[in-house]
């Protein structure tokens, strides 16, 4: 066909579209409400609520018409903020459950389906506004529905605040003891980004624009489609497939996020290279793992498969857009992903495989079941063993654990739509309790000191 | 604005002129057209202009898809700027 395009490359198009799940995960809009703060909370709550509503009226009408004239299907529209333990820091009150329900209303209100940034940044130490936060987090979560929380306790700088690790080891646990549901909205962070946009890890960083369009690509599965016609090459030629597949993915992820941009008049940020799989079968990262050769995602030989698939991912996609950022990275959630919840379910991937490929891939222990009555400085315990990783590999690395009331090994929790479901995990015997009362600061590594 | 009509159904006779029939009566130019057949089955491509086009792209959308339903047919619209953003560089 003339005009440049030739029509194998519009029937791979469409085929990637209807057959290989591609799609844009998330375009997510970051709005600054510092401007929002105020001694009473009722003053906060409707200025944050009149914000919300003002900038993101048009965010999803926009993100449906650019959906329907493109032909491609965009997810998730969603919102970011500020982080309310800024937001909120000048209220004379210690309850922040009715900023998270603001937040929740004004959601719902614009018609988005999640809203990130009932969040703290505790990395160094904890500010009085941090500790009403994050005291204020398991209510929070579970009298809301579309509002998401994060904190951050470490970063490469500032070393770990083991604090903050064993007081999200019991807000985790207290959250779970209300509803495990809870739970899936949490992430703590090392090294957080200011710009993601996916959830429930997103926040508007101070860093940031008043107002901003960020993009979250996806496509494991015409990544997978893409490697199975390179059976038996050697991996140059599949970090070769990678590459030029993640370049076709991101180049539609940008051309979304600046029409997005344009027709909204809010700048446009980054978009997330990242891998992002769904429970949906042909949607998983652990398929593309086991595409390269491994008979199961979790055997030996899956961390190197993985930081090939992560690089390759990232060096297609960095010239196909004008800017990147967020997590940009292979995602591993074990409910997200129907190949690793089969490899959990045949035994073939333990958590501790799941910590050694955090090493390599943009976050961490994501979306992972484990027992109801895991005791919270064992969870404390993980996260300390994930804010290490990131600390040390100067990466992003997180904790998303549901500890999932009432079961046990070998049982399953269901979340529901793109959170799945996950098999509940074993995890190691041999109690932490002692390390993580002793409390205090892990000193920042030596690499830390760059100046 | 330009745009991709991509129709895709089992081989049959007078898809095309069916096809081209709802175009023109929308005022739809037809810049190029390729077609071909992938065992039984019959894909073609149009490159379209919808400068002159009497609907709005939505509308336009629904009802080639709703009028390509009662052949059979599926047909589709896309703006050609994606398929342009994703094989040039």
């Amino acid at each position: 066909m003339s005009y440049l395009i030739n029509s194998s490359e519009i029937l791979q198009t469409i085929e990637m579209i209807d057959q290989q799940h591609l799609d844009v995960r998330t375009v997510t809009m970051g709005i600054n409400l510092l401007d929002c703060a105020d001694r009473d909370m009722d003053v906060c709550c409707r200025r944050v609520y009149d914000k919300i509503c003002t900038l993101a009226d048009k965010l999803v009408e926009t993100g449906c018409a650019i959906e329907r004239e493109f032909g491609i299907p965009i997810v998730n529209k969603r919102i970011s903020v500020s982080p309310i333990s800024l937001v909120a820091a000048a209220c004379e009150q210690d309850d922040y459950v009715p900023l998270a329900k603001t937040l929740d209303k004004a959601a719902k209100a614009v018609g988005v389906n999640f809203i990130g940034g009932f969040s703290a940044l505790a990395h160094k130490g904890f500010t009085k506004s941090d500790l009403r936060l994050i005291n204020s987090i398991p209510r929070a979560l579970t009298e809301t529905e579309l509002v998401c929380s994060s904190v951050n306790v470490a970063s490469t700088r500032a070393g770990i605040n083991m604090d903050a690790v064993a007081l999200m080891g019991r807000i985790v646990r207290q959250t779970a003891d209300i509803d495990p549901m809870g739970c899936a909205k949490l992430v703590v962070f090392a090294n957080a980004v200011e710009d993601n946009p996916f959830m429930a890890g997103a926040f508007h960083g101070v860093g940031e624009p008043e107002c901003v369009i960020n993009v979250g690509v996806s496509g494991p599965g015409v990544v997978a489609h893409a490697l199975k016609a390179c059976k038996g090459e050697p991996f140059d030629v599949v970090a070769e497939t990678v590459k030029k597949t993640a370049f076709k993915i991101t180049r539609m992820g940008q051309l979304v996020a600046q029409e997005a941009s344009r027709r909204l008049g809010v700048p446009f940020g980054v978009v997330d290279l990242s891998l992002a799989p769904t429970p949906a079968v042909g949607d998983s990262v652990a398929e593309i793992l086991e595409i390269m050769g491994l008979e199961k995602c979790g055997g030996h030989g899956t961390t190197a498969a993985l930081a090939l698939l992560n690089d390759a991912v990232k060096k297609g996609g960095v010239m196909a857009s004008s800017h990147v950022g967020g997590l940009s990275g292979a995602f591993i959630p074990v409910s997200e992903d129907a190949g690793m919840i089969s490899a959990v379910e045949c035994g073939a991937l333990s958590i501790d495989k799941l910590e050694a490929m955090t090493c390599v891939c943009s976050v961490g222990l994501d979306m992972i079941a484990v027992p109801g009555d895991t005791a919270e400085e064992v969870i404390s315990a993980i996260i300390a063993d994930e804010a290490a990783i990131g600390m040390v590999n100067n990466k992003t690395t997180a904790v998303r654990l549901i500890p999932a009331k009432g079961k046990t090994v070998g049982d399953r929790i269901d979340f529901g739509g793109l959170l799945g479901s996950a098999p509940v995990m074993p995890l190691r015997s041999g109690s932490p309790a002692e390390f993580v009362a002793r409390g205090g600061r892990i000193p920042a590594p030596l690499h830390s000191l760059k100046n | 604005m330009k745009a991709i009509v991509s129709v895709f159904a089992k081989d049959s006779k007078g898809i095309t002129a069916y096809v081209t029939t709802l175009l023109a009566e929308n005022e739809i130019n037809i810049l190029d057209i390729s077609q071909t057949l992938m065992q039984e089955y019959f894909a073609m491509i149009m490159l379209v202009d919808l400068a002159d086009c009497k609907l709005p792209f939505d509308a336009l959308s629904q009802q080639l898809k709703d009028k390509g339903m009662e052949r059979g047919l599926d047909i589709h619209v896309q703006r050609q700027d994606i398929f342009e953003a994703m094989h040039r560089i």
